[in-house]
């Protein structure tokens, strides 16, 4: 192993990699014995995460500590920005896979199931809707009553969680011009600003759920509404809990003095996801909760 | 720009567990795929003799179910997909002048979540109620109602689509970063550019079928009704979502064929390639076109008239980029001074079964007609035409085509050329009378079938036998290669033209440690 800049870095043989496999494998086979209620499931599902984590501490680690010593060029470099940005872009598609469903369903499945009345007399598909046998939607606000749901409003916490959310686009991109302009304070600032805005979202999304489960009868079982919606949300607020972990490692690499101004992929990709779960909630936003 | 060199080189088996050299890594996955090839097969042999005669002779009805879902699920994620990604382990950094992948631990990553993927799925086959009997298209609500079996299969789709998805990734990372000096897009040789885009259509797709994958898993168990009209979903929302992935999951399995084609057919006519701007965009074509055509895969569901149009016309806008891919390659040939070793027979053989493949398209794509032939034998001879006729000839083609350099040793010419025309002759034996069964009306999917329909399908089975028994000349001509033999040149054939030959055959550990200059 050379630290020559010129070079293009070819890392060592690396154990990470596999151990990291047989984690995914522990956790993926806790998870099938889980939900067919195995009682080994857990204790898998316990140790595959244990070796994940274990091994993005040590892998990441090792990445670090090879980015500050220096042993990355500038190509290097540029094949890390290609590989975030594909994979993030692998991350769109995945999300594209649940709006497409939900704009099947709105525009076209529900309302053929609700066209012909031999099918299931009574029953017209508007959205929101929980399927011709499931609970009856009453106007979001109103306290449903049994056999009733309530759909999430729009302008009540996710119009404050689309302004937090936006916030945090800007503090984390002011962030990154203090660590352009060598401002460690700025830098360290605006992560702090950004981690705790982050944080703040998740609350209040949890916040929401409880009352979507508690008073609006709304649930992950309400028919296909509740599906789209916590399944949207929910892979959303998923992202963002991944994302806000990230943003407090490089909050703490940038304490630790990390990043220069010429050199700060970590905090670069970081950033880039940042914005796309941002994106992405604009989307859940207008196409979840407003139409 | 030149490159490092490892200081480190484990020998024995922690060279292999822990290795970032690509091609150690390729050689990985074209092992670990004909492993997959060897149990997939055994399964398709399971299935024609079953299919011998009618009536229930081996299996039970459930099994035999199980038997075709796996053996599709093994042979593309297991086999083909692998393979190729090994493929282009190996030869995309020689083809382009780079030392290595660009991002070589996740490279070792995405090789080793296969193994364990694979595990899950064959697992599944020895759970209570058995393995995924709904066909390898996991459609609801035969995958909602199965058992535990069933989740063992989702969730090794889930970890091959990982391992799709990092390989890809690396790949277009290495693509585009790592090429030398001088090498300009439009001077890449053609398996790099067919595999850029393959890579593009992967990352594309794959997530979208762990989003159907994810819908499954939670409709089976945590109540959801993505594909349940009583809960306002709709099982035919499933097929839209999978076939999305699933039509750039064709291509995906073909465009590197594409490439190695267009590699392998200049070399042996002598020839430059005829076109070749054309080829790149004929490819880029294809992929953009494969995102708009999946509803043809599902004309009988009962769309609306204006989707049924329109899934019919852009089906057949493809036969358009894949006609200039055909003409250039005849084109290439035309006048060439040509000559017929083994990888140019496979070529040859490839674009020839894959044209039988591509007009039974056409007819399938016409919906009228495919109302006829919807789940009928006709699709399986259709894709077997295109997915062995061209995927595995392309297989075939650049293993022998690459196999001197790999090793540095020439293999046995006669018997590569005994492989081609047992496994041609085996391979049309097998598929061509499902056509004639198809059309005739015989359903795919079925242990047992009408009486009327035996004599085609003794001829397919003998087919099937005669094809996997002729695979193991390949076995035997690929380990006398990798063991000994006449010494290859660094060329190794007179009309090679590419980076890969200039390096020394066997090539260094790290290709190009130093960046060679391309005018």
């Amino acid at each position: 192993m050379s630290t020559a800049n010129s070079h293009y870095y070819l890392p060592n043989p690396s154990p990470w990699p596999i151990i990291t496999s047989a984690g995914l494998f522990a956790l993926a086979l806790g998870f099938i014995l889980l939900m067919n209620n195995v009682s080994a499931g857990p204790w898998f599902m316990l140790a595959g995460t244990a070796i994940i984590v274990y091994m993005m501490i040590r892998w990441f680690g090792q990445v670090i500590g090879e980015s500050e010593s220096g042993t990355y060029n500038a190509q290097v470099d540029r094949s890390f920005r290609w590989g975030m940005a594909w994979f993030i872009f692998s991350e769109v598609m995945f999300f594209a896979a649940f709006f497409g469903a939900l704009f099947y369903v709105r525009q076209f499945s529900a309302q053929w199931i609700g066209a012909d009345d031999l099918l299931w007399p009574g029953y017209d598909g508007t959205w929101p809707t929980a399927g011709p046998k499931g609970l009856i939607p009453v106007p979001a606000g109103t306290i449903p009553g049994a056999n009733q749901f309530s759909p999430m409003g729009a302008w009540g916490i996710p119009a404050i969680n689309t302004l937090i959310l936006l916030s945090s686009g800007a503090t984390v991109t002011w962030a990154h011009w203090g660590l352009l302009k060598d401002n460690r304070a700025q830098l360290i600032t605006g992560l702090f600003l950004t981690v705790a805005l982050g944080m703040t979202f998740i609350a209040l999304q949890a916040f929401e759920y409880v009352h979507a489960y508690t008073e609006l009868g709304l649930t992950l079982k309400t028919g296909v509404y509740g599906a789209t919606f916590f399944m949207l949300t929910g892979f959303h607020g998923f992202h963002v809990t991944m994302g806000t972990i990230m943003l407090m490692v490089i909050l703490g690499r940038a304490i630790a003095g990390h990043f220069r101004a010429d050199h700060h992929f970590g905090f670069e990709a970081v950033a880039w996801y940042w914005h796309f779960v941002d994106v992405v909630w604009l989307g859940l936003f207008i196409f979840v909760y407003w139409l | 720009m030149s490159a490092d060199h490892h200081a480190e080189h484990p020998t024995g088996i922690s060279r292999w567990l822990f290795t970032t050299n690509h091609k150690d890594i390729g050689t990985l996955y074209l092992v670990f795929s004909f492993i997959m090839a060897i149990v997939g097969g055994v399964m398709s042999l399971v299935i024609r003799s079953e299919l011998w005669q009618p009536g229930l002779q081996l299996v039970e009805p459930n099994f035999f179910n199980q038997m075709t879902t796996v053996h599709a699920l093994v042979m593309i994620f297991g086999f083909a997909m692998p393979a190729f990604v090994g493929l282009a382990n190996w030869m995309i950094p020689m083809m382009i002048g780079a030392p290595d992948m660009a991002l070589p631990r996740m490279n070792n990553w995405s090789f080793w979540i296969l193994p364990f993927a694979a595990t899950l799925l064959i697992l599944s086959l020895f759970m209570p109620g058995g393995g995924p009997a709904g066909g390898w298209t996991i459609y609801p609500p035969l995958s909602v109602q199965g058992g535990i079996g069933v989740d063992f299969t989702l969730l090794a789709i889930h970890m091959l689509g990982i391992s799709s998805i990092l390989g890809s990734i690396n790949i277009i990372a290495t693509v585009l970063n790592m090429r030398a000096p001088g090498m300009t897009l439009m001077k890449m040789p053609m398996f790099a550019w067919t595999w850029l885009i393959t890579a593009f259509l992967l990352i594309a797709a794959m997530p979208v079928l762990a989003g159907a994958v994810t819908m499954l898993i939670t409709d089976r168990h945590f109540g959801t009704h993505f594909f349940d009209a009583a809960g306002g979903g709709d099982p035919v929302l499933f097929q839209h979502v999978f076939w999305f992935f699933g039509h750039p999951e064709v291509y995906i399995l073909v465009l590197p064929a594409f490439g190695v084609f267009s590699q392998i057919i200049p070399t042996f006519s002598r020839k430059p390639l005829f076109g070749y701007a054309s080829m790149v965009y004929a490819t880029a074509s294809i992929a953009f076109l494969s995102f708009i055509v999946w509803a043809h895969h599902m004309y009988t569901v009962g769309m609306p008239m204006a989707g049924e149009l329109f899934f019919m016309y852009s089906t057949m806008l493809i036969a358009v980029p894949t006609g200039v891919k055909i003409f250039n390659w005849v084109s290439t040939m035309w006048r060439g001074s040509m000559t017929f070793e083994t990888p140019m027979l496979w070529a040859l053989g490839g674009v020839f079964t894959f044209a039988v493949g591509g007009f039974s398209g056409l007819m399938l794509a016409i919906t009228p007609a495919d109302f006829q032939y919807q789940d009928t034998y006709f699709v399986v001879a259709h894709f077997h035409y295109v997915i062995f006729g061209a995927t595995i000839y392309g297989l075939f083609a650049a293993i022998y085509y690459w196999l001197p350099k790999w090793t540095g040793h020439l293999y046995n010419e006669t018997l590569g050329k005994w492989h081609f025309w047992l496994t041609t002759i085996g391979f049309n034996l097998t598929f061509f009378p499902q056509h004639f069964l198809g059309l005739a009306g015989m359903p795919r999917r079925i242990p047992d079938y009408a009486l009327q329909f035996t004599e085609f399908n003794r001829w397919s089975t003998i087919g099937a036998f005669f094809t996997i028994i002729s695979q193991l000349i390949f076995f035997y001509i690929a380990i006398r290669a990798m063991k000994g033999g006449a010494k290859a040149t660094d060329q190794v054939w007179e009309g090679a033209d590419g980076l890969e030959w200039t390096l020394s055959s066997p090539p260094p550990y790290h290709s190009f440690a130093v960046a060679p200059k391309v005018k």
